[in-house]
């Protein structure tokens, strides 16, 4: 069987045999700065702004709704599961498509829409990236399919980085099947090195912080 | 044994605008990586190198307890994990699973592993439909060409050419604006995509205590081509192992920077396992296929397994003279530059390709920019030794060893070199105003020097040698 083969070459090479003990590995290097919040969401706007995407700090869940509202003018959109979405009254704008649960159903419906809404697990402040796990909550889809991305997250779940994150979440297959980082619009630059935007995903970015 | 592609590399040299692409490009991502390094988010840069090239060693060193850990992890996530001793192994599983699930189109995300086992070269025979799906793999498949940079593959191809490309092989209007060809691609590939049975894709890295594959893109496609379909397969090579999650950490983050100058990449997606109870979208059925291919033997190499610490990042490809000379397509394996000069000999022996490691000037750039501190400068070495060495067994060094012998003689006896020394002149003419010289005496033209000076000139002799000037000095002194 291949399996036994190659392990059994790999121990060979290395001079070990089965089951042999491993020694620690060295210690993770995670190292989380203090930041205050006021700071992480200037950095996070700042950062996801250097890379074209669209950012607003809103001071109310009415404010974050108006300006869904305005961006949905004349739009097709679809909008996750998230709780949080609905007690922004993001589900209640009219034309906005949500409650899919079947996977094939929602991709077609994600593929034909002008705009996916979605929460965010985490973010992160340093880099202006979004943290979405997969869950009945989120689908992969609906930050994916259409030309435009818009995600409506509370503040507090701004983390400093990467490093935070993955101290929250040392494990994350322990929460989903697939956590993805998002950092701007999709792009290329494929051909003479040309920045294009919107090649697969979403060529469009907005983050409204609640 | 393959000889150099002299004529090849002829022909890319004396293309001027395949060296200035080549040149460009290079030299964008070179300064893209230098102005994310002086960002003070990557002030510890030198640490993280430090710290990833210990993960990477204590990884290799122990591997077979972290593919095990692995497989256990991902089968606990309901993943599947598949050994493949070789490319027919690879390619072989995939086939037999595209015909039990009657699959007859695969999305492709890129991947190097994929490339190196000529995936779809062998799933295309068996009449399935391989998409490409990275803009530049996507142009390259179209093309019928192989990547000609692990990062930017179709890094030499002007705006031009791929419209000649689009035309001829999607049958649609000439388009020369990059942006509208983008749009193309896109609008031809989702149709891919939604109606694929099948994606594949490569992996960055391989976490062993979350049973998950790592993939990083910036265009979306990866995330497509695991998601969308409703089964995924992750191709990848054994050495693309860490032991946690926490290590992505500092892994994302050299990455990234040394490949682009990203301090993250658009897309990072952490996979483990097909989709679970409550979740809405995702693959049924998630596959890993772990490949050898060679790896094994590059793991009994003691000094030289350190190769397997590459992550991928291009970035020696980009400061390498020889690389941004002579470009991606004149390496003889998928891999170039002086990681692919040190992986080539490393999978398939030394004197496949003996010339191979003797194709860099051994400058030390690409060992000063290596994220994971791959020692490439020192492994080229070893490998010229070893070169020499299975000349010397085959008894093909004879005139080699035969030219240090004398040369050695020579240097053992000061006075003979001296008076050989001052025979030089006679051989190699004078030059005009003590430029260079410009053409050298006969019958070093023909003889073994002849292909070293069709490109190159010897300086002209100094008048009065080293040593004669040396005793000069003493005697006025
Ligand atoms: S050898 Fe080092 S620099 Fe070259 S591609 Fe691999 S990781 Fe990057």
């Amino acid at each position: 069987m291949s399996r036994d083969h190659i392990l059994h070459k790999v121990r060979t090479a290395l001079g070990r045999s089965a089951g042999q003990a491993v020694e620690a590995p060295p210690t993770p290097w995670i190292k989380i700065p203090e930041v205050s919040m006021d700071a992480r969401l200037e950095q996070f706007c700042k950062a996801l702004e250097a890379l074209n995407g669209k950012t607003l700090v809103a001071g109310s869940k009415e404010e974050a709704r108006q300006y869904a509202g305005t961006l949905l003018q004349n739009r097709t959109a679809i909008a996750s599961n998230a709780p949080f979405l609905a007690a922004c009254g993001i589900h209640t704008i009219p034309g906005v498509l949500t409650g899919i649960i079947d996977r094939v159903a929602l991709r077609d419906a994600c593929a034909g829409c002008d705009v996916g809404i979605t929460s965010a697990d985490y973010a992160l402040a340093d880099t202006g990236t979004l943290v979405l796990l997969s869950s009945p909550e989120e689908a992969r889809m609906i930050s994916l399919l259409p030309p435009v991305h818009l995600a409506v997250v509370p503040r507090d779940r701004l983390l400093t980085g990467l490093d935070e994150l993955l101290t929250v979440l040392p494990v994350p297959s322990q929460r989903s099947s697939s956590m993805v980082f998002i950092t701007g619009p999709s792009r290329t630059a494929d051909i003479e090195q040309i920045l294009v935007r919107g090649v697969h995903g979403p060529g469009e970015t907005h983050v409204v912080w609640v | 044994m393959n000889p150099i592609p002299e004529q090849k590399i002829h022909d890319t040299l004396a293309n001027a605008n395949l060296q200035l692409a080549i040149y460009d490009a290079t030299a964008r991502l070179m300064h893209k990586r230098r102005t994310a390094l002086d960002n003070p988010l990557a002030a510890d840069f030198e640490a993280w190198r430090e710290q990833a090239n210990r993960i990477k060693r204590h990884t290799i060193e122990n591997l077979d307890h972290y593919l095990e850990q692995l497989e256990q992890n991902l089968v606990h996530n309901g993943g599947k994990v598949i050994w493949a001793r070789d490319a027919t192994e690879a390619a072989d599983f995939i086939l037999k699973l595209a015909k039990d699930n009657n699959a007859l189109r695969l999305v492709k995300s890129k991947s190097m592993t994929t490339e190196e086992i000529d995936l779809n070269e062998r799933l295309e025979h068996h009449r399935l439909d391989v998409v490409e799906t990275d803009l530049g793999e996507y142009i390259l498949q179209l093309a019928h060409q192989r990547p000609y940079h692990i990062v930017a593959p179709a890094l030499h191809m002007t705006r031009y050419q791929v419209a000649d490309i689009f035309t001829e092989r999607l049958g649609v209007a000439r388009e020369v604006v990059i942006e509208k060809q983008t749009m193309i691609a896109r609008a031809k590939l989702r149709e891919k995509f939604l109606t694929a049975d099948i994606g594949i894709t490569g992996a960055n890295f391989l976490i062993a205590d979350s049973g998950a594959v790592v993939v990083v893109e910036n265009e979306g496609n990866a995330r497509l081509s695991s998601s969308a379909p409703r089964i995924q397969i992750a191709v990848a090579g054994l050495e693309k192992l860490i032991p946690r999650a926490q290590d992505l950490a500092i892994f994302l983050k050299i990455l990234g920077r040394s490949a682009t100058g990203q301090p993250l990449t658009v897309y990072t997606s952490f996979l483990a396992g097909p989709r679970r109870a409550g979740e809405i979208d995702g693959p049924e059925q998630f596959y890993l296929v772990l490949v050898d291919n060679g790896r094994t033997r590059v793991l009994a190499d003691r000094d030289k397994r350190q190769a397997l610490y590459c992550i991928r990042c291009g970035a020696c490809l980009n400061h390498c003279p020889v690389y941004r000379k002579i470009g991606g397509h004149n390496y003889p394996w998928v891999y170039s530059g002086p990681i692919g000069a040190i992986l080539s000999p490393l999978f398939h022996g030394v004197t496949e390709d003996p010339w191979l490691p003797s194709a860099s000037s051994l400058c030390g750039a690409c060992g000063e920019v290596c994220p994971v501190k791959i020692e490439i400068p020192k492994i080229l070495l070893e490998l010229r030794n070893d070169v020499v060495k299975a000349k010397q067994r085959e008894g093909s060094g004879k005139l080699e060893r035969w030219a240090f012998r004398i040369w050695a003689f020579f240097m053992r006896h000061p006075k003979l070199y001296e008076m050989a020394g001052m025979a030089a002149p006679a051989i190699l003419p004078e030059a005009s105003g003590g430029a260079w010289i410009q053409s050298v005496a006969l019958p070093l033209r023909i003889g073994p020097l002849a292909r070293w000076l069709s490109q190159r000139d010897l300086p002209p002799p100094a008048a009065r040698s080293f040593r004669q000037q040396w005793r000069e000095r003493r005697r006025q002194a």
